[in-house]
């Protein structure tokens, strides 16, 4: 028996039966895509084939299509990889840490967002793949293989391959977990469905019954993964942050990059879900499913996430001027006031002083106002990662090697390739598979809808 | 598991009817197969008798050979194989710790996975028996076979429409 303050709010709304959460999900696999659902995939694969074009040009001529200099050797690239893969924490967030703390609103929003961290770490390996210069060589030398020429190995004091394991093991485990949670809803689906469709969700659910055996060990196996994937997600993004912080860089060099590394990914993964989930809500009709409350309370993950973010440039400028060192001071005195202050500004804005705006309940509330904070958040968080890479590196030791970068249209051509990717896998999911756990959304119907009367009786019981 | 071919079910509508059902159900002698329903219900296998799951010694086990095996690679390739000495520090390091972490992970994970998908008879070609198609919509489906329990058919009817069952339904298989 669960316990129910009869004072919470509901986190489904709508009066809800068992039934009725089975068919507002599955109607959304089985029926034909809706005129939108065509029109954002044809941008989506437009986007993918404009950027598959400078993709290929790339690959085919090398990177020296792209804007890189001998000074500014990391840019776009290496900028993109830590911002999609900070994309890709959200997801595990939710479903992990907000599992083991117990945080029932998750399941409205854990399934979309696990897919969504799929997607941007598959986005983020493309980067350091491509950068290799040549991709199909690189899968050799990234593993623990001995060298041609002897055996050397690949070296594990490097944090590059640190992160080769770390993403691969992220990716990996996210998949399994997520897909373990699709298992019992394409059980669902196959059991409505009919003909080829019936025979396709029959071989995906891994002839799932539902018996209660199953769900026991399924429990424990959740339980477990999340358990698992707790650390893997700090890991992940302590490992990346380490590509910078165990280097000699100005800027570069500081301990305090992974704590904030962690809390800048869970700041734009929570805005990248918002701005997903925001328009799935709306192009579903799910406002049952993911109410205000929902919006709200990830808002104020946005909002602590991104005033740890705020304390973290603080604390790194102060840390330049108390240290002493006359070359991390000229990094961050370069970093604020130097060529590249508009890009300073930028992030400080978007991702500073525009999270503080949920401080207001209206604010946060508003789904407009989310919407617009969430893109502008991932605006900011990518300009982190581009102020950190490049202006930390084009004014090098010698005035004599100091540069500037300038994109060019590859640089741009490659990253529009991935959002390509990105919105299409998106939308193929959301066309194909239930975007909401259907099983856990029943499982918390009894104690957390606004069935009044059954949550009337459940209190009544406990007083009893 | 699938040795009966006589099944009774009953159909339940509420999780906490089919907790106390359970319950009742084998208190009145009655053996039940097994439970289906649509999401978990907390406290069934208590209710149901049955013992807790040994999955997480395997998740346990798959994480040590995951440690033992990272921790072996890279001794192996970077301190006996080729050595690598760099600013004359021990070869084994600190610096081993990210890439045994990651692989405790991943082998913990995909073990655990697996043999979760091995013991629970779960394969993307498995054709499981369903008894009710409604029982992965908003039915709890308790099935009862009638040729492991000496009890008469009418008896276990009788019980179960009594512990709160919707409907009581016979099922027949022809496979085995």
């Amino acid at each position: 028996m669960q316990v129910v303050s009869p004072v919470r709010e509901p986190l489904i709304t709508g009066n809800k039966s068992y039934h009725d959460v089975t068919r507002d999900i599955c109607t959304r696999v089985e029926e034909k895509p809706s005129k939108s659902w065509f029109l954002a995939m044809a941008v989506s694969i437009g986007a993918l084939l404009v950027g598959g074009y400078a993709l290929a040009i790339t690959l085919w001529d090398g990177i020296g299509m792209w804007g890189l200099n001998r000074t500014v050797g990391w840019a776009w690239d290496i900028t993109n990889f830590v911002w999609w893969v900070g994309i890709g924490h959200a997801g595990t967030l939710i479903s992990a840490i907000l599992l083991l703390f117990r945080q029932k609103w998750r399941m409205s929003i854990n399934r979309a967002a696990e897919a969504m961290t799929i997607f941007a770490v598959i986005c983020a390996a493309m980067f350091p793949i491509v950068h290799m210069g040549r991709p199909w060589l690189g899968f050799y030398w990234a593993l623990p293989l001995p060298n041609t020429f002897g055996s050397l190995w690949v070296n594990f004091n490097s944090p590059l391959l640190w992160d080769v394991f770390a993403i691969s093991t992220y990716f990996t485990v996210s998949l399994v977990f997520w897909y373990m949670g699709l298992i019992p809803d394409f059980a669902t689906i196959r059991d409505r469905a009919k003909g080829v469709s019936k025979i396709i969700y029959g071989v995906l659910s891994f002839g799932w019954d539902g018996a209660a055996k199953t769900w026991s060990r399924y429990e424990s196996v959740s339980l477990i993964l999340a358990g698992l994937a707790t650390p893997l997600v700090l890991s992940v993004h302590t490992i990346v942050s380490m590509d910078f912080a165990t280097s000699v860089i100005p800027g570069w060099h500081t301990t305090i990059f992974p704590p904030y590394f962690v809390a800048g990914a869970i700041f734009s993964g929570f805005a990248m879900v918002m701005t997903l989930m925001l328009v799935t809500r709306k192009v579903y009709k799910l406002e049952d499913y993911i109410t205000i409350k929902h919006i709200e309370l990830m808002n104020i993950i946005i909002m602590v996430t991104g005033s740890i973010v705020g304390v973290a440039y603080i604390t790194e400028l102060f840390m330049a001027w108390y240290s002493g060192v006359e070359y991390e001071q000229y990094a961050f005195l370069n970093r604020t006031s130097g060529p590249y202050w508009w890009a300073y500004a930028t992030m400080m804005t978007c991702n500073v002083v525009s999270p503080q705006l949920f401080w207001f309940k209206k604010i946060r509330t508003s789904i407009a106002a989310s919407f617009i904070l969430s893109i502008v958040v991932n605006i900011g968080m990518w300009f982190e990662r581009f102020v950190i890479i490049v202006t930390s590196l084009h004014r090098d030791y010698l005035p004599s090697s100091w540069a500037m970068f300038h994109p060019t249209l590859y640089d741009m051509g490659v990253y529009l390739f991935t959002f390509g990717f990105f919105f299409t896998a998106f939308f193929l999911f959301a066309k194909f598979f239930p975007v909401i756990n259907i099983a856990e959304i029943k499982s918390i119907l009894k104690s957390d809808s606004e069935k009044k009367p059954v949550a009337k009786a459940v209190v009544q019981d406990i007083k009893e | 598991m699938d040795s009966g071919k006589n099944f009774l079910m009953g159909v339940y509508e509420d999780e906490d009817v089919l907790l106390a059902a359970v319950k009742n159900v084998r208190s009145a002698g009655v053996k039940i197969h097994e439970v289906f329903s649509p999401y978990p219900v907390h406290g069934l296998d208590d209710a149901l008798g049955y013992k807790r799951t040994r999955l997480p010694i395997a998740a346990f086990m798959f994480g040590f050979l995951g440690t033992i095996l990272a921790l072996t690679m890279q001794g192996y390739m970077l301190a006996i194989d080729w050595p690598m000495i760099i600013g004359g520090k021990n070869y084994a390091s600190v610096t081993f710790v990210p890439v045994t972490f990651e692989l405790t992970v991943l082998l913990s994970a995909l073990g655990m996975v697996g043999t979760f998908l091995i013991v629970s008879n779960m394969r993307p070609w498995a054709k499981p028996r369903i008894f009710d198609i409604r029982s992965t919509d908003d039915k709890h489906v308790m099935v009862v076979d009638l040729d492991e329990n000496k009890v008469s058919a009418d008896e276990i009817t009788r019980v179960l429409n009594n512990s709160g069952a919707s409907e009581v339904n016979p099922k027949q298989f022809d496979d085995n």
